[in-house]
């Protein structure tokens, strides 16, 4: 720790501190617009310029460390004016220049109302110009479907460069030219090719970057702004939802530093569009084949005449990706009433058994842990599209110190950071596990190694879970097992033990043609459920489920309810509701509800509450929000390896096969199916 | 006038062959073995003692700035940069070095390697610079098969130099912004701290120097620091390649004492002033970066570090531009001007927008198609330029502005006069270019 | 400067591959490296490629350079857009370019534009025989022939504009034309003037050696006196105010980060390059020790190599006894009551230890190189103020003298 004077203030803070960081502690704010915690110092804006006593000139506080100062003649500590005469001057030097380039285009800036520069030239600006010159004209760049350019607005801090560079790996853009004629451009105006290229737009501090899907609609004074989670993956990024009235006009990231720091992916951020798209906004009933519009007393009585004469054991119930722990609850209680087992919410990875114990679905490292790691093997998954902000983490990870990546998978993609590819499937893990390969060496010399299973290598979790025991992977101080699940509700639902009860019929069990009479379908479209059955379909949009349904049932989006999810990590998240489902839809626990009314079910709560409540009772640890409930990760472990072996040969591969139309929101969204096209147009360009 | 036995560059002109068998008859490569034998701390102290200042512009002690490379290796292997990427306006020393007298820098590399641990030397020259990158890359490999250099040499210490050169970017003198471009990257200039000496080229420690510090370190060790040390003045020992540029009536490159005046550099070695001394107007004694000197302040001065100094201006690289009463003052600070504008990187911001502000306006006043409180507007644009930025290059396209204006703003404001004082059409508006 | 862009695609050549010499000699460049820093080869590879072409770099050679050395697109184009010697669009069979700044605008360029621009158009344009084309650019370092002008590789000095228009034709014509002065001279001497480096004796090899007589009259000196009193005036003359000429360039004192090998060092890592420091210890003459003392006080801007010993260096108290003064700033060493085996070292072999501190540290139950190898900063310390020359145990390095005694000796 290391004494300075700020503004009079002496303060303690460790040598290796900025001075910036430093002032932040002594309650001095110092402008920036090229400093971000999160990315690389460039230190080129000198906006942060304060005045170091005895240094010659004004110092770039940002990049300036703390042990660099020079104490006083007589051993006083460094001293640091932020408020002097020199500081003002360089500020406002500084700030004048920001702005005779800058075009005075506030009115139609779609930054404008959040804009740093705005601010900080009303803080530190003066109020006139001396430039009589003609401003600097700049032409606008193509770069991406995602992101509009306005150059002459660019202030060249290139935290877009540095961001794409260093946090999403996928150097696209750079700064041509140099002097004043330096411009932020991708290589020839292509296309960005990063799933986190929206954050660009969010990182730039001026307008030169903004979100094009929503460019000149949206105001920021005129949203309402909702903190929520994301379900478009497993990970639930935190995120705040702004809407205008009813209707959500944008999601942003909010900073969570064990989940996703402030990035989010494209798809979360730009799934928005889905919402308003392909939506059931009223009940269906099929009548000679085809969907016809139905009241909800038509669809509730065409469902219970269908179910009071069914066989229990011919009556299942699914569980989609989107679905929050309160329907599926509440379908369970009603199944259960019913007297049905076939339950199932593993759409994929069927060969979880919550009973195994919590540490088997989840990933106990926690994503902020894989900091920690010291060595890592991927089993069976591709991170970067299964759960994108997880893979910036591990590269996070790459990038404070070269760390020992394995991965087993049918493929070889680009992670964005070098990894050693082992091979494709059971055989390598098996020769892994036996030695015959130098990762179970660099695995067993670390002290955290740490060993992910994604849903592509669940047919090998015992020897997956055997290696990771062989390794140490799980000690008194660290848990280095755990599962990517790629579903924002699969935790959530084994959570709640949504699966196959005595004799029940598993997923994939209960799509066999003729395998049921009656389907209850809670939101899952990514499989198809064979003929015969009668589908009752709840769910939000016009996708897979809905066209094979016989009754369909308008729930709400993730946007439009308040619903508990459970990360990938078995954190505990509440989504909370910026708007309202459209039409006659309804919160999927309500319609769950009467619909129990109308079976003579009658399902014990008439709140959310009171749901919740009893939701409690059963499993505490729901109850904890932002929370992770410790497991008994060793004996899960154990049981785990303890397991029979599966001995057929295959190959894992990833469950995704798209990224960004993995979910029916997804998939009605416009932005995302332009996405989607250029990056299937990068795969093959890259695969020629 | 420093006597013919004192000069170090024997074959300025390239009156002699450039070879290594010339060159040794000159003096160079002898007793190399022997000057490293006699200790990597012998070879700083002489440095140290020849009180030799950096010949690349900011006159930085050499011995002391070798001295700072880390003692000992901690796994990270050391690096010699020499700068050789001359591009000063008005200098043009380094380029009669490396095509004429190539291998005196060849071995005050080694030198200066072994004095710092570093068993690798970079030689970055300026892109423009195909003849003398060709001559220099002769003596390279004529070094090496000599084995005066190589893995294994001679001279029993591992040593290998190679020559990269650069592609036209006067930044790229500066001596991180070297080290990026010699890296690959854009010649942007670093943060520091941290220093070169702790993380330069690759990260590891670096010492970057100009050619002709390195290229008068084998004479120096030869002939000793004292030798050195008594020519020249006080703090200002040795003697400097002059580049004299201008209005003279030949101009030329000579090798001088530090200390020689003005009037008499000008005099013996340039066939004396075009038209007289009475028609020197003023002069930039260091190199476009440093403020001019008018006339009466210059002439009879002191050419050394402090004395010019002391003038409100620099010896910089002794690269003495000479300007006769004919010369468009302003215009030609605005030609300057245009320079800096021109080579800035556009990393940071007063530098980026500065200098093609300064350069506007003063091209505007060369005209005189300005105001006179504008005047007073640049002086203070160039101090928010000045100390503002990465490097120095700000401070480099402020100076000569002050200069101008502390020296010459009658000259402006009779311009300004001139121009309102005739009907003018209005200039019509055109895009920034 | 404007937006430098590539060459429309119309002109852009379909495709780009070094010829089997270049892409050895690209091979060559890329050696000059270290493993794994094959980037820094970009310019030389984009040179060539852009020589290659015909004086212009196009996309496709932006390209295939950066997939030979494994950088993104975006990074080479950045690199070919910032350097001007890169001409992204079709330059003449004859490229010109014509210094225009101050050295050489004041000295005729401005005329030789003029004649430029008279003969072949504006700046930037090939002319319609594909021989020439012309752009006005910054300093090219040769001020004191000015003006001048570098066509293609070569540069062309002291001209006019009639010698230009004259050498233009001769290129135009095929004529063999002089690089370099146009008016006669050889370099940058001045013309018809030459009035230094005339002494042939500087030329026929007869100075050769001839200063080793000083190193010999030392030797004869026996002591070394004669150094050591040259060396202590030029210090002493150093050591008054050396102050750089611009304000920025002594920033180097100001991080102690410099020397952080040297402190790692002294925590006892082993230097990874022994023989650097053998070859340095060996030396046949020890730097001169008094003047070190004076360089000390200009070092003293420079980051403290120990900075546990400080203290000790400056404030020593006293008039008290040698152990009391000692206590004050360190740690009493361990000691020995007799030597091990009874075979005490040969400390005098530590350069700055003579009989008399051999004695006073056997009185301390200093016997061998590896008590002081392992010397802490407290202890140097206290053994510096003990035998009351603070300081010199760190600038001596008895520690490392003695460690690699120690090591020599197992």
């Amino acid at each position: 720790m290391t004494k300075i004077l700020i503004d009079g203030t002496e303060v303690d803070v460790p040598a290796d501190y900025t001075l910036l960081q430093a002032c932040e502690i002594a309650g001095a704010e110092i402008p920036r617009f090229c400093f971000h915690e999160r990315l690389s110092i460039a230190g080129n804006c000198r906006m942060c310029l304060v005045e170091l006593k005895g240094a010659p000139k004004p110092v770039a506080s940002c990049a300036y460390a703390v042990k660099d100062c020079r104490p006083g003649p007589n051993g006083e500590p460094p001293e640091v004016l932020t408020r002097s005469g020199t500081t003002k001057k360089a500020r406002e030097g500084v700030m004048e220049f920001l702005l005779i380039n800058h075009p005075l285009d506030c009115p139609i800036c779609d930054q404008g109302g959040h804009c740093d520069l705005q601010d900080q030239a009303m803080a530190y600006g003066v109020d006139s110009t001396r430039y009589k010159e003609n401003k600097r004209a700049v032409e606008e760049k193509y770069i991406g479907p995602l992101v509009r350019t306005a150059m002459n607005r660019c202030i060249h801090c290139t935290r877009c460069v540095r961001f794409l560079a260093e946090v999403a790996g996928v150097p696209d853009l750079g700064a041509i030219g140099r002097g004043e004629d330096m411009e932020i451009t991708s290589y020839l105006e292509q296309a960005m090719g990063s799933e986190l290229q929206g954050n660009v737009a969010d990182l730039c501090p001026v307008g030169a970057l903004v979100h094009l899907p929503q460019s000149y609609n949206v105001r920021p004074w005129e949203l309402h702004k909702t903190e929520s989670v994301d379900v478009m993956d497993a990970v639930g990024s935190a995120i705040r939802i702004d809407a205008r009235g009813r209707e959500v006009m944008q999601i942003e990231p909010r900073i969570s530093e064990e989940i996703n720091e402030e990035w989010i992916s494209d798809k979360t951020r730009h799934v928005v569009d889905g919402l308003r798209l392909q939506r059931l906004d009223r009940p269906f009933l099929r009548e000679n084949g085809r969907l016809r519009p139905a009241s909800w007393g038509e669809a509730f009585s065409a469902i219970a005449a269908k179910v009071k004469g069914a066989d229990p054991k011919r009556v299942g119930a699914l569980v989609g990706d989107l679905a929050g722990a309160e329907e599926i609850f509440a379908l369970k209680a009603l199944m259960g009433s019913l007297g049905v087992t076939n339950l199932d919410a593993r759409q994929t990875g069927e060969a979880i058994d919550p009973a195994w114990g919590r540490a088997a679905y989840t990933l106990g490292a926690a994503i902020a842990g894989i900091e920690q790691a010291d060595a890592i093997l991927i089993v069976g998954a591709n991170p970067r599209t299964e759960a994108s902000l997880l893979n910036v983490r591990i590269r996070k990870r790459w990038r404070m110190a070269p760390v020992s990546i394995g991965l087993i998978l049918d493929e070889q993609p680009d992670l964005t950071y070098p990894y050693t590819y082992l091979g494709a499937g059971t055989d390598t893990l098996a020769s892994i596990a036996k030695g015959e390969h130098s990762f179970l060496d660099i695995l067993k010399k670390a002290e955290r190694p740490l060993v992910i299973v994604g849903e592509g290598g669940l047919g090998s979790l015992a020897a997956a879970a055997a290696l990771a025991k062989d390794v140490d992977a799980v000690t008194d101080g660290w848990n280095g097992f755990g599962v990517l699940n790629t579903a924002a509700a699969r935790v959530g639902a084994l959570d709640l033990g949504f699966v196959p009860g005595e004799g029940g019929l598993s997923f994939s069990a209960m799509l066999e043609p003729g395998a049921l009479d009656v389907v209850f379908n809670l939101g899952a479209d990514e499989r198809v459920i064979g003929p015969g059955a009668f589908v009752i379909y709840q769910g939000t949009h016009g996708d897979a489920g809905a066209s094979r349904a016989d009754v369909i049932l308008p729930g709400a989006a993730y946007t439009e309810k308040s619903a508990t999810y459970v990360n990938l990590e078995g954190r505990v998240q509440m989504a909370n509701r910026a708007g309202f489902p459209p039409g006659d839809a309804r919160e999927d626990w309500a319609i769950l509800r009467a619909l129990s009314d109308v079976l003579g079910k009658r399902l014990p709560y008439d709140s959310l509450a009171a749901l919740r409540k009893a939701m409690y009772a059963e499993h505490p640890h729901l109850a904890a929000v932002g929370q992770i409930e410790a497991s008994a990760a060793a004996a899960t472990l154990d049981t785990l390896a303890a397991l029979p072996g599966e001995s057929a040969k295959v190959a894992f591969s990833s469950p995704i096969a798209d990224f960004y139309l993995t979910n029916p929101i997804a998939r009605a969204s416009r932005v995302l199916a332009e996405c989607s096209g250029l990056a299937r147009g990068r795969a093959l360009e890259a695969a020629e | 006038m420093l006597s013919d036995q004192d000069r170090i560059f024997t074959n300025l002109y390239g009156q002699h062959s450039p070879g290594l068998d010339a060159a040794k008859k000159r003096g160079a490569w002898d007793g190399t073995k022997f000057l490293l034998e006699m200790g990597r701390d012998w070879i700083i102290e002489e440095m140290k003692g020849s009180g030799l200042r950096g010949r690349g512009g900011a006159g930085f002690p050499t011995g002391l700035k070798w001295s700072f490379m880390p003692k000992k290796s901690d796994g990270r292997p050391h690096y010699l940069v020499v700068n050789a990427d001359e591009s000063e306006p008005g200098t043009c020393k380094d380029r009669e070095i490396m095509r004429h007298d190539p291998h005196l820098l060849i071995e005050g590399c080694m030198l200066a390697c072994f004095a710092m641990g570093a068993h690798a030397c970079y030689i970055y020259i300026r892109g423009e610079y195909v003849a003398e990158k060709f001559a220099l890359q002769r003596a390279v490999d004529e070094a090496y098969e000599a084995r005066l250099v190589g893995k294994s040499n001679v001279h029993d210490y591992p040593f290998d130099i190679y020559v990269h050169h650069g592609a036209g970017a006067y930044i790229c003198g500066e001596e991180t912004a070297l080290i990026e471009s010699l890296e690959g990257k854009k010649g942007m200039p670093r943060l520091k701290p941290p220093f070169p000496a702790n993380m330069g080229l690759y990260g590891c420690p670096t010492t970057v120097n100009n050619v002709e510090s390195i290229a008068v370190a084998g004479t120096i060790l030869r002939r000793g620091g004292a030798w050195f040390a008594g020519l020249g003045g006080k703090n200002n020992t040795g003697t400097k390649l002059f580049c004299v540029s201008g209005h003279v009536n030949k101009p030329c490159n000579v090798e001088e004492e530090l200390g020689i005046t003005f009037r008499e550099l000008i005099d013996r070695h340039c066939g004396g002033m075009r038209g007289g001394w009475d028609n020197l107007l003023c002069s930039i004694p260091g190199g476009s970066s440093v403020p001019l000197v008018p006339a009466e302040q210059i002439i009879d001065a002191k050419m050394d570090f402090d004395t010019l100094r002391n003038l409100g201006s620099g010896l910089g690289t002794a690269a003495v531009i000479v300007l006769d009463k004919s010369t468009d003052i302003v215009g030609a600070i605005a030609r300057i001007s245009y320079f800096y504008k021109h080579e800035s990187c556009g990393q940071c911001t007063p530098c980026r927008e500065g200098t093609g502000w300064m350069w506007r306006v003063l091209t505007r006043m060369a005209a005189g198609r300005a105001q006179k409180r504008e005047i007073d507007m640049l002086l203070e644009v160039t101090k928010q330029v000045e100390g503002h930025t990465i490097c120095a290059l700000g401070d480099a396209a402020a100076w000569p502005i002050q200069g101008l204006i502390r020296h010459f703003r009658p000259e402006i404001e009779k311009r300004i006069d001139q121009y309102s004082a005739n009907p003018h059409m209005d200039a019509v508006p055109m895009a920034a270019e | 400067m404007a937006n430098r862009r590539l060459a429309p695609a119309a002109e852009q050549p379909q495709s780009f591959a070094f010829t089997p010499e270049n892409a050895d000699w690209a091979r060559g460049q890329i050696a000059k490296y270290p493993e794994g820093r094959q980037a820094s080869a970009v310019i030389p590879l984009l040179w060539k490629a852009q020589e290659q072409n015909g004086g212009w770099l196009p996309q496709k050679a932006i390209e295939a350079v950066a997939d030979e050395l494994g950088m993104p697109h975006i990074r080479v184009l950045e690199v070919a857009t910032f350097y001007t010697m890169f001409a992204l669009e079709p330059v003449g069979r004859f490229w010109i370019q014509l210094c225009g700044t101050v050295p050489c605008d004041c000295c005729g360029a401005k005329e030789l534009k003029a004649a430029l621009h008279e003969r072949l158009g504006p700046s930037g344009k090939v002319t319609a025989d594909g021989n020439f084309s012309w752009l006005e650019v910054e300093c090219l370092g040769a001020c004191c022939n000015a003006p001048m002008v570098q066509i293609n590789q070569d540069y062309y000095e002291d001209l006019t504009p009639e010698s230009l228009n004259k050498l233009l034709d001769d290129l135009a014509a095929g004529r063999p034309v002089k690089v370099g002065s146009q008016i006669g001279r050889i370099s940058s001497e001045p013309k018809d003037a030459v009035n230094t480096l005339t002494d042939e004796s500087l030329f026929d090899g007869s100075r050769v050696s001839a200063w080793r007589k000083r190193f010999e009259q030392t030797e004869a000196a026996g002591e070394e006196s004669v150094k050591k009193d040259e060396a202590a005036s030029t210090e002493a003359r150093v050591k008054d105010e050396t102050k750089p000429a611009r304000p920025s360039s002594g920033r180097a004192n100001e991080s102690n980060a410099v020397d952080a090998p040297a402190e790692r060092a002294s925590a006892g890592q082993a230097p990874v390059k022994p023989e650097d420091q053998a070859e340095a210890r060996d030396a046949k003459a020890p730097p001169a020790q008094d003047p070190a003392v004076e360089d000390d006080k200009i070092l003293r801007s420079e980051p403290p190599h120990h900075p546990a010993t400080i203290g000790a260096g400056d404030d020593v108290p006293e008039g008290e006894n040698p152990e009391a003064r000692a206590d004050a700033v360190g740690t009493r060493p361990k000691g020995l009551a007799v030597p091990r085996d009874d075979r005490p070292d040969d400390l005098t072999k530590i350069k700055g230890i003579g009989p008399i501190n051999q004695r006073r540290l056997n009185d301390l139950g200093v016997w061998h190189y590896d008590q002081i190898a392992a010397w802490s900063p407290q202890e140097i310390a206290w053994v510096g103020a003990y035998l009351a020359f603070p300081g010199r145990i760190d600038r001596e390095n008895w520690v490392g003298q003695a460690s690699d005694l120690a090591g020599s000796k197992g």
